[in-house]
């Protein structure tokens, strides 16, 4: 889908199912997306979009009731998917990291939080115990954490939401990781340390020249930093497209609709408007286009499979039969 | 930590204070008069009389509960008619082998219980799962009679690989000399290999069998938590940072799955001071259980009264440690307390 | 009162349907609930189908090993164990159910009181179970049962005190949890007095938890008064009761007369071991989330 010379991580055709109680939910179909090295991209998509979904399948780290039936992930052309587990562990926290959403309960309630980070750092690096603990020290110092040396060993439920969020991202960087994952970020967090900790990861990445994948929900919030932005709906990639692009010219009737909802300074209130429909019920058996009953555009040809995959301008891939 | 210390001692009053107050009312309960009961059935009406004055039996309820309670501080919890012993002394010279008993028990359980209880967990739909499942659907309908006779009948009478179920030595092994109270223990202060290994022999087939009924319950709860725990955030977390699976299972989930386990194991002792009374009948062995149920033969309610008192502090003392415990393992409870 | 209505009648269907899922899903539910339908007919009909007396002995047929005539021996009198087996039945489940339905009334009403109205009703109720949890249940059992003596009155009572504490505090923890409910607030602005809105809003909607625990909370009961009977302080004897029969049995266990003590004591664990499979299915029936 897009060109792949270069590109540290590929994810293709990768399809995803949840056995449930309640059926089979068809969470994650045929997506494909690449990050190329040092890149910025941003995922976008309301919740259910299978945003998370695909960041735990790159990790390997998939609820048990999750099942990946087709498709492949290639970091460094390596497929991940075919590795055996202990190889598959090798890249995880050295290669790639992720530092997952609501740090609190992502971290280990009963185990200092500076320990944490050294079993990392003891996993990764040649370090010894004390060299472990004076980078862990220097990294929770990167992260602004204040005073160090005296929350090395606190527990996460002393430490605000900030500083666990900080923490977790420590802990993801800790293994100098060539891509980072980081999910819903600054979700759960107040604006001023939202803007804080959306800061510090970008200059992280920055520093260390790391490939970064920023999943929100906040279409506005992911366009400022990301390179490119793939847009996802109900298990589907619907787009993907360099940001200044698919803001000034989305081709996706649900990025545009995202589009209208996401408040802009010189936007009114009555220009904002929510998106009609809710996430089709991922259980039942779907047109091709999951968009298509939420869809002002849907047309009989829409109910065609397959769901088409156009790359509209070099670059700007849209799976719509009627683009805008 | 003596802080906190302190607060679970203070938390742990009540219940006190709840034992002394209900071993009262049940002393009280006693059908037929008190006196005559205590004076045996061959006192006189003056003995008897002697008796009513001397237990106080002839104040109002508040100054017997309050001599009821001189009594207990003084270590005074009457005299067994059985033995014409001081209660005390009896309980005195029967706990150890009740605690040996008992915690031999508890050990095995958890040595058997946790392991597959995290072995069932890690290992969800798979035949092991399985058969740990039944195990302990099964282990939680056996009564322990019943599998205390089973055991005695294959093991002793069928196959002959356990001595009789006859106490706590075989007829010609002297007991050692008496230091802890505990067989095992104190032979092996002695440095004596032979009383050792019959006070161990014996031990098997009632350590056996009080494992086999703590084992359900303790396998069951570890495999429940350790479900919980290997499903949280933070093993996730642990696992995406490509941590070793030894370090991931161990000091992410299992300390974490402990806790839970850890509280359980206060209901589960409490559960095997119980089943303890039916094993000692069984094994004849020479414990507070046996030595309760032997007076309830004669109807002397004093043994019991101590009975019930012994093991009911016995079980206070045990949560107050599992709550310092608990502390110990879990910050979260020592720093905000 | 109709809105809670309809909602009981949805929650039926669900649970109807979930049944269905979970009995295929789980073959060994239908096995326990066969299996309680036989227990219930035996304490039922055992007494009228049973081949022998259990009462009668036989000097000439003392502890006969099972045979065509005994299916299941004689005991050490000469007595048939299966006849005295079967008409055993009726006894423990009787003994067991009524204490469960004691407790099971005498804590979901305490314990949903103290959760709903509080002060002191709530320190009362709750001084009363921590006093009872401080025990190890079966040794105040057997303190109850040597003081106030052993009669069948008795044995059930202290059955049901010694449980009382599960189902007033998970009666009292289910109440609180829903004291604040939506569909309460309606009932208090509808002008309905607070012990009417307990009495038809709230603890109904309590009981399909404590429901479970009643099941779980039987087989715990039968091993209790089983239990109490084997060291002396439960059913006295002749009556045929499955705990006393294996007491009295226990002594030829070393002598190698192994059934006289094994039958009575398989059919406890069986009778257990039915109200444990039928408690987990029924705790999956109604909290599917909390499955093991």
């Amino acid at each position: 889908m897009t060109g792949e010379a270069g590109a540290l991580l590929v994810v293709e055709d990768l399809s995803i199912e949840f056995r449930t109680r309640e059926g089979i939910v068809r969470a994650l179909e045929r997506a494909s997306f690449t990050v190329g090295q040092a890149e910025t991209v941003g995922v976008v998509g309301e919740s259910g979009s299978g945003k998370t979904i695909t960041a735990h399948a790159v990790m390997g780290v998939l609820h048990p009731a999750g099942r990946v039936t087709g498709g492949s992930v290639r970091f460094r052309g390596a497929d991940l998917l075919a590795l055996g587990e202990e190889e598959r562990r090798g890249y995880c926290g050295r290669e790639m990291a992720i530092a997952f959403q609501n740090a609190r309960a992502a971290l280990n309630p009963i185990r200092p939080v500076g320990r944490q980070i050294e079993d990392v750092l003891l996993r990764h690096t040649d370090l010894g115990r004390s060299a472990a603990r004076d980078r862990a020290l220097e990294l929770f110092a990167r992260v602004q954490i204040p005073d160090p040396p005296r929350l090395h060993g606190a527990y996460p439920f002393e430490l605000s939401g900030g500083m666990c969020q900080r923490v977790m991202i420590a802990l993801a960087v800790a293994g100098s990781p060539a891509l980072l994952i980081a999910d819903e970020p600054a979700t759960g967090l107040d604006v001023a340390t939202q803007c804080a900790v959306l800061e510090l990861i970008e200059e992280l990445a920055h520093e260390n020249r790391m490939a970064m994948l920023l999943i929100s929900h906040d279409l506005g919030l992911v366009g400022e930093r990301a390179d490119r932005v793939v847009v996802m709906h109900a298990g589907h990639v619907v787009e993907i497209a360099p940001s200044a692009e698919l803001f000034a010219a989305p081709r996706h009737p649900y990025t545009a609709r995202l589009l209208a909802t996401t408040p802009h300074p010189d936007s009114r209130l009555a220009d904002l408007r929510p998106i009609p429909g809710s996430v089709p019920d991922l259980r039942e058996a779907l047109p091709p286009c999951r968009y298509r009953y939420r869809c002002e555009r849907a047309a009989p040809e829409c109910d065609e499979p397959p769901l088409p995959r156009v790359e509209i301008t070099p670059g700007h891939f849209v799976a719509c039969r009627r683009p805008l | 930590m003596l802080r906190m210390i302190g607060r679970r001692l203070a938390a742990a009053l009540p219940g006190v204070i709840g034992v002394i107050v209900v071993t009262f009312l049940l002393n009280r309960a006693l059908p037929g008069d008190p006196a005559a009961y205590f004076a045996g059935p061959a006192a006189t009406p003056r003995a008897i009389e002697e008796i009513r004055v001397k237990l106080g039996l002839d104040k109002s309820l508040p100054e017997q509960f309050g001599l009821y309670v001189r009594d207990l501080v003084r270590g005074d919890l009457g005299t067994s008619l059985t033995t014409g012993q001081p209660v005390v002394a009896d309980l005195r010279a029967r706990l150890p082998a009740s605690l040996e008993l008992t915690l031999c028990g508890l050990l095995l359980a958890i040595a058997v219980g946790v392991p597959l209880g995290i072995f069932a967990a890690t290992r969800p739909g798979s035949w092991a799962d399985h058969i740990a499942r039944v195990l302990m659907t099964m282990g939680n309908s056996m009564p322990v009679f019943f599998s205390a006779l089973l055991l005695v009948y294959v093991f002793y009478y069928l196959l002959g690989w356990a001595p009789a179920p006859l106490g706590r030595l075989d007829a010609f092994t002297p007991p050692p000399g008496s230091v802890t109270g505990s067989f095992l223990v104190d032979s092996l202060l002695m440095r004596d290999g032979t009383v050792f290994l019959a006070a161990a022999k014996q031990l098997v087939l009632p350590t056996a069998t009080l494992g086999l009924a703590a084992l359900a319950p303790i396998a069951r709860i570890t495999r429940a938590a350790m479900l919980g725990v290997l499903a949280s955030d933070y093993v996730r977390t642990a696992r995406a940072g490509g941590l070793a699976p030894r370090t991931v299972l161990y000091v992410y989930a299992l300390r974490n799955a402990l806790l839970p386990v850890v509280t359980a194991l206060g209901i589960v002792f409490a559960f095997l001071l119980g089943v303890n009374v039916v094993v000692e009948k069984i094994y004849a062995w020479p414990g507070i259980g046996s030595y309760a149920l032997e007076a309830v033969m004669t109807s002397d309610y004093a043994p019991v009264q101590g009975f019930v008192l012994t093991m009911a502090m016995i079980y206070v003392a045990l949560n107050l440690l599992i709550d310092i415990l608990y502390g110990v393992i879990d910050p979260r409870v020592r720093i905000e307390t | 009162m109709s809105a809670p209505a309809s909602g009981a009648g949805f929650a039926l269907r669900q649970a109807l349907r979930h049944g269905r899922h979970l009995l295929a899903e789980n073959p060994l539910s239908l096995v326990a609930f066969v299996m309680m339908v036989s227990f219930l007919g035996l304490a039922l009909l055992g007494q009228w189908i049973v081949p022998f007396d259990p009462l009668a002995s036989d000097a000439t047929a003392q502890l006969q090993a099972p045979s065509r005539v005994h299916w299941f021996g004689t005991d050490q009198v000469g007595r048939d164990i299966l006849s005295r087996v079967v008409v055993a039945t009726r006894l423990d489940l009787a003994i067991s159910a009524s204490a469960v339905v004691l407790s099971f009334a005498a804590g979901s009403v305490a314990g949903a009181c103290a959760g709903f109205y509080g002060g002191w009703l709530e320190r009362i109720t709750s001084r009363v179970v921590d006093t009872i949890m401080a025990f190890p249940l079966f040794v105040l059992a057997m303190g109850i049962i040597v003081a106030v003596g052993t009669t069948l009155t008795n044995i059930i009572i202290t059955i049901a005190v010694i449980n009382f504490p599960s189902y007033a505090r998970m009666a009292r923890a289910e109440v609180n949890v829903r004291r604040e409910a939506g569909y309460v607030e309606a009932a208090r602005l509808a002008g309905n007095s607070p012990g009417r809105i307990l009495a038809l809003h709230v603890y109904p909607n309590c009981l399909p938890p404590l429901i479970v625990q009643a099941s779980m909370n039987m087989g715990w009961a039968m091993l209790s008064v089983a239990g109490l009977s084997f060291i002396g302080l439960g059913v006295r004897p002749p009556t045929p009761e499955w705990g006393i029969m294996v007491s009295e049995g226990a002594a030829f266990m070393i002598s190698g007369e192994w059934w006289a003590a094994f039958f009575p004591g398989l059919a406890l664990m069986l009778a257990v071991l039915t109200f444990n499979l039928l408690g987990d299915a029924l705790r999956d029936l109604v909290d599917p989330r909390r499955r093991t």
